[in-house]
């Protein structure tokens, strides 16, 4: 059956929803006006933790936008028929966190003013240059992507584009992950298995994204989804959030083997305040077990409440997860002189402590703003949405059955 | 276009009037630099001023040598120069002391185990294959033929991923707007900085840095590892000394003697 796609209508509380967004980016960007006005003295980013909570949203962003474009993959790459009439939203979410992502970082640069030289001068062997070509390259190759599947003429060109778009997300994410894994200083970094850890946090972020994007648009514009694609996207999901538990176990374990990384396993897992309680009840029950119960537990099957809370369970575990990586690793202690206690003006020895400030967070909902208001904007002037993703559409069995039935 | 890591670029706007009529006058002649190495011993070496068009050779290799024996606990002439050469440590106003920049620290050790001792100075290490260098996206950090490394202020964009990269904390990140800075040391708001070996010395001719200058132990030396011939490379080929985390393979341009 031939899927139709429709804008949505764009009445009250879609106008609503959008001056919600406007008046969340105008406030993000008065912060950002204040804390580059004023200089970083006014956040709680310091020269011990010098990537603070705008990168904790912007990585988490960027992370989840490549995940995103995987509902597309999965039509495109892999031939799944039930996946194609969901993949112009995913490449459209997929730009949209990524522009939400890139945006926060930019802001937070100390000469934002200096973008042009970012975008001009390279040097080949750093891993940011790479990404701002690899970031920019998804931007245009998934435009492409979606040029493909909305205009008619370009249709047949929409598979191959796809596995073009499929191969650069995988390097991007890879690129995201090695930001990390190639810092050699640190003991919580320098870990080949972050680049693949970050691929597989993108498939669980990305697609819970997805999957609250999907929910919300079709309850708000009255379209039907049925539990036919529903349940296939929440399978996906609970093999994702499994992903990431198995790569953070495995991270974790290769550590606590070697002599040399239990001072900040012990830090991380045990004794580290704010990034032990992130990491076991946030990012590990809250974000993964509990999730993964809500998907799996028989009595959750068709309820949809258990599939939206395990999606923002999710987010919320996933971005507690970037912020145990990205803080609690700058705030475990460089170990320069091992087997001797260090001191000096410079908080040498210690941990650091960060508290971030309200700027700081406005400015990273800015970027989930951002990615809503591309959302919302292009799904009410462009052919994104299916009319309808109910069971008697999608289901081939129910299908096969009205067929019959005639 | 910006001079490049091995032009003779220092940091930007080193043009100070001073500065250049002292070139000038060291153009043809040699300036002579005074050590002491220990009390009693004055060691005479000399050294000759770059002409500002002459690109900074890898024949050099820009050193530094530190006694830890001779350094001691609580003392911070070193880091007092440092910040009078350089102009930092008091024209942050508004940052709290975890923001304010530190280029040069005396960083304090106790053993463990043995409880022994040890006072030294940390500051950028100068490595010949510098972490900080290879993930700038712009190529702001960059090392000079000469194996100084140094952030280009006009091309910093203020990502700090340099301070990430960097084993020895050895960078600082400006917090706020800045006034009366040095012309030597042009720091500004939204920009990375560090120890610059004071290479505006160094390019004058002087042989030294600030705080090997200032240490009345004789506790620094500044040299050319690549001068068979020079106090520095005698030290360092006679007596055992150390690189901080040479796990790393960084091959640093500060060594220590004692630790």
């Amino acid at each position: 059956m031939k899927t139709t796609y429709t804008q949505i209508e764009n009445g009250k509380g879609f106008w609503s929803l959008l001056l919600l967004l406007a008046g969340m980016i105008a406030v993000g960007l008065a912060a950002t006006f204040y804390m580059e006005h004023n200089g970083h003295w006014v956040t709680g980013m310091d020269n011990q933790i010098v990537w603070g909570m705008p990168h904790v949203f912007a990585i988490f962003l960027i992370v989840a936008a490549s995940g995103a474009l995987n509902v597309a993959s999965i039509g495109s790459v892999f031939g799944r028929k039930m996946y194609k009439p969901l993949a112009p939203l995913s490449a459209l979410l997929a730009v949209a966190l990524l522009v939400g992502g890139l945006a926060v970082l930019v802001l937070d640069l100390g000469r934002p003013d200096r973008l042009a030289v970012a975008m001009t001068t390279f040097n080949f062997k750093s891993i940011f240059t790479w990404n701002v070509i690899l970031y920019n390259g998804f931007l245009l190759i998934v435009g492409i992507y979606l040029w493909t599947m909305l205009e008619k003429r370009m249709n047949k060109h929409k598979d191959q584009v796809g596995i073009v778009a499929f191969v650069w997300r995988l390097v991007l994410t890879t690129g995201t992950g090695s930001i990390f894994g190639w810092l050699v200083a640190r003991q919580a970094y320098d870990a080949a298995i972050l680049a693949p850890m970050f691929v597989v946090m993108s498939f669980s972020f990305g697609l819970a994204f997805y999957l609250l994007v999907l929910l919300a648009t079709y309850q708000l514009t009255g379209r039907e989804v049925g539990d036919y694609v529903l349940n296939r996207l929440k399978s996906l999901l609970g093999v994702f959030v499994a992903s990431v538990l198995y790569f953070v176990m495995v991270y974790h374990f290769t550590n606590l083997y070697a002599a040399e990384h239990t001072g900040i396993e012990h830090f991380i897992l045990l004794n580290g305040g704010i990034f032990t309680l992130l990491f076991w009840l946030v990012q590990i029950i809250i974000g993964s077990l509990v999730p993964l119960a809500l998907i799996y537990a028989p009595q959750f099957r068709q309820n949809r409440s258990a599939l939206t809370a395990a999606a923002i369970l999710v987010l919320l575990g996933g971005l507690a997860q970037v912020y145990v990586i990205l803080i609690g690793g700058q705030a475990y202690p460089l170990i320069n002189f091992p087997g001797y206690e260090v001191s000096s003006t410079f908080a040498d020895g210690i941990v650091n402590s960060y508290v971030p400030t309200l700027a700081e967070f406005l400015l990273g909902f800015m970027g989930v703003a951002i990615t809503l208001i591309m959302v919302a904007v292009a799904i009410a002037a462009l052919r994104i949405l299916p009319s309808s993703l109910a069971d008697k559409v999608m289901d081939p069995h129910a299908l096969v059955a009205a067929q019959a039935k005639k | 276009m910006m001079n490049r890591p091995d032009d003779n670029q220092t940091t930007a706007n080193t043009s100070e009037l001073p500065l250049l009529d002292r070139r000038a006058f060291l153009k043809g002649g040699a300036a002579v630099a005074t050590f002491t190495l220990a009390p009693g011993i004055i060691l005479y070496t000399t050294a000759e001023a770059r002409n500002i068009d002459e690109r900074a050779t890898d024949k050099v290799r820009w050193a530094m040598l530190i006694d830890s024996t001779l350094c001691e606990q609580g003392c911070s002439e070193c880091v007092t120069a440092c910040q009078d050469e350089n102009g930092w440590g008091s024209n942050e106003i508004k940052s709290r002391p975890s923001q304010q920049a530190q280029w040069i620290r005396k960083v304090e050790l106790k053993n463990s185990e043995t409880g022994m001792l040890h006072s030294l100075p940390m500051m950028c290490q100068h490595c010949a294959n510098p972490p900080c260098v290879d993930v700038c996206p712009t190529t702001a950090s960059f090392k000079r033929a000469d194996g100084i490394v140094l952030v280009d202020r006009h091309l910093c964009i203020g990502c700090r991923f340099c301070m990430m990269a960097c084993p020895y904390k050895a960078r600082s990140f400006v917090h706020e707007t800045l006034t009366n800075q040095k012309s030597n040391a042009p720091r500004g708001k939204g920009c990375v900085e560090a120890c610059t070996l004071c290479v505006h010395k160094l390019d004058a001719g002087d042989g030294t840095t600030a705080c090997a200058q200032a240490c009345s132990k004789g506790a620094i030396l500044v040299g050319d590892l690549k001068d068979q011939n020079s106090e520095l490379a005698k030290r360092v080929s006679k007596y055992a000394t150390t690189q901080i985390r040479a796990d790393l393979g960084l091959n640093t341009g500060v060594r220590y003697q004692g630790i």
